[in-house]
């Protein structure tokens, strides 16, 4: 928050409108691919580029994922639900019209909690005005010098199933509206209905955002501002961080409240790092919906919403808190592996629950495997060591068996070799050593080093390394924690 | 008549539609005898009838999510007022 935001105190009010590509094979009504990167206008056929005569038909998949992603919400499914025709001319649009959803949406009413693992920011429940399902549109390039030379389409997208989620405007900053986004990320792709690639336009945000100012009591609300073109979280927490600010020297300058100017759209450069006021597009409100007379409604039973409720899986929320609570993780530490995705966040679980200790686990998961991963650039799903393999190890490191170098060795090893711990310790020439033969060995030292056993009980405890160095030099396979643990332990029972 | 001009006008600006002052009267004249006509509709009584969202009875028609072939880009671009063989042309989109 600058200097002037801070002079008085005002809320901010922001609402979100996000538009995610769902994950399907093809498109929302025709057999055409989804895939990205295809080479221009190469995924299109009669019905996607507008042909007259064609019918749609609609992709059961599609609606599939659409009320996952609902239910996920906590929305309302609607029992009945049709689809109308959005008019609008625009190069993109072959149809003259998008197949979208007007006033029966298949769900409303729903809500994501936003969170936050450092504590920061509020939990805040925001709402979810609704969500649809319509087809999008395709792509318009337009020259640089733009009014000199033509504008190029590809339709490829053209028909791409997308679900719109409209959220109320709970959001009280720009932070809470990048952690709320951060969160439906994080549920959409658990539920796997959309690789949320902002890069390739699975994900677009658009933002609505106002100043609620205190006014001798009272609270006046300025004009509401839609903020485009943010091609990344961090760029809509920028966007909006700009145009709170610019807002509250607006409202300063012309004291204008909502209702006295039309709402206004402007787009974020994020290089400059501002927002430019957009051109309005004429009469484009004036959409002239109907039902689409091409295609039949959607009926919903009870039943099918609780088949798809069954179907959903732990979700993120869930599953963190359950980290927490099952395995002793910090909030920290369970949000990190959640966030790496359901097959790292399950490969965690199993391997916590078969060698016993959660945080252990976790450490090693955040510190090795996550860094391997990367390293390898392969998924938890490729890596030679399974759960249980890497469990098997982590216990010998949680008995004393190997300190946390040796284990890595180990698991380098096991990674090489394919092998089981117990085998790559042999082979390293790593053994286990005895517990008996340990304290054997801690015993002599003692009596080899008065001195030091003096110094220790004099209160200077570090005089002990010295003694997990000549330990190291007898067995390079001793473990120096616990040598350290046995000689403090046995001096202290001679004092 | 129950069109004025200034809505047929707004309709065909929504349309992209560019008429004369003449096709303006005639199209006035001939759209408002159709919405009259249509209107008649509205002496029905429907009185705790349900309205529906579409004419027919049917719903849930679907489709498996199969890909099928697409268009060669020849095809799909055949019938384009002008095309460069990669993309649709048309005239400037952005700019004033």
């Amino acid at each position: 928050m600058n200097a002037t935001q801070s002079a008085t105190a005002h809320d901010v009010v922001i609402g979100l409108e996000v538009h995610v590509q769902l994950a399907t094979q093809s498109k929302l009504f025709c057999s055409c691919a989804t895939r990205f990167g295809a080479p221009p206008n190469t995924l299109t056929c009669p019905l996607c580029i507008g042909m007259p005569g064609t019918l749609p038909v609609m992709n059961r998949h599609a609606f599939e994922l659409a009320l996952q992603t609902a239910v996920s919400l906590d929305c309302q499914i609607a029992p009945f639900t049709k689809w109308d025709r959005k008019n609008y001319y625009y190069p993109d649009l072959p149809k003259g019209y998008q197949i979208s959803q007007y006033d029966l949406p298949f769900s409303h009413d729903g809500h994501l909690d936003t969170y936050d693992p450092k504590g920061n920011l509020p939990v805040r429940r925001v709402g979810i005005i609704r969500v649809h399902l319509e087809e999008d549109a395709g792509k318009s390039m337009h020259d640089e010098a733009a009014g000199k030379s033509d504008s190029l389409i590809d339709l490829n997208r053209t028909g791409t199933p997308l679900l719109e989620i409209v959220t109320e405007p709970d959001m009280r900053s720009p932070a809470e509206a990048k952690a709320f986004l951060t969160e439906l990320k994080l549920l959409l792709t658990y539920l796997g209905v959309s690789d949320c690639n902002m890069q390739e336009g699975s994900l677009r945000v658009d933002a609505n955002i106002n100043l609620h100012v205190p006014r001798n009591g009272e609270t006046i609300a300025t004009p509401i501002v839609e903020v485009k073109n943010m091609n990344s979280f961090r760029a809509v927490e920028r966007a909006l961080e700009y145009e709170a600010g610019r807002q509250w020297e607006e409202w300063q300058a012309t004291g204008q409240k909502m209702g006295d100017v039309p709402k206004q759209t402007r787009g974020w450069d994020d290089a400059a790092n501002l927002t430019r006021p957009q051109r309005h597009k004429e009469e484009s409100s004036d959409y002239r919906y109907f039902p689409d007379p091409d295609l039949v409604p959607v009926v919903v039973s009870p039943e099918e919403i609780e088949v798809i409720t069954k179907s959903l899986g732990e979700l993120p929320a869930a599953l963190r808190s359950r980290l927490e609570s099952e395995y002793g993780l910090s909030a920290y530490d369970s949000d990190v592996l959640v966030n790496q995705g359901r097959s790292l966040a399950s490969y965690f679980v199993q391997v916590a629950e078969a060698c016993g200790n959660g945080k252990l686990a976790s450490n090693w998961i955040q510190q090795d495997i996550l860094r391997l991963l990367k390293e390898r650039q392969e998924t938890i799903d490729d890596f030679p060591v399974s759960a249980a393999a890497l469990a098997d190890l982590l216990r010998k490191v949680d008995q004393g068996e190997l300190d946390t170098s040796k284990g890595r060795d180990v698991l380098g090893g096991m990674i090489d070799s394919g092998q089981p711990a117990e085998d790559v310790m042999l082979e390293l020439g790593i053994a286990a050593v005895d517990e008996s033969e340990l304290t054997a060995l801690c015993e002599q030292l003692l009596v080899e080093n008065e001195r030091i056993v003096a110094d220790v009980q004099a209160g200077k405890v570090q005089a002990i390394g010295a003694l997990i160095g000549q330990a190291k030099k007898r067995n390079p396979n001793v473990n120096p924690g616990r040598v350290r643990e046995i000689c403090l332990q046995l001096i202290s029972k001679r004092a | 008549m129950s069109l004025s001009r200034e809505a047929v006008t707004k309709v065909a600006l929504l349309a992209r539609l560019e008429l004369t002052p003449e096709e303006l009267d005639s199209i006035t004249s001939q759209l408002g005898q159709i919405v009259d006509y249509v209107q008649q509709l509205s002496s029905v009584d429907t009185e705790g009838v349900e309205p529906m969202a579409h004419a027919m009875e049917q719903h849930n028609v679907f489709r498996a999510d199969e890909v099928r072939p697409s268009l060669p880009r020849e095809e799909a671009l055949a019938n384009a007022p002008r095309h460069n063989d990669e993309y649709y042309r048309v005239p400037a989109v952005l700019g004033d």
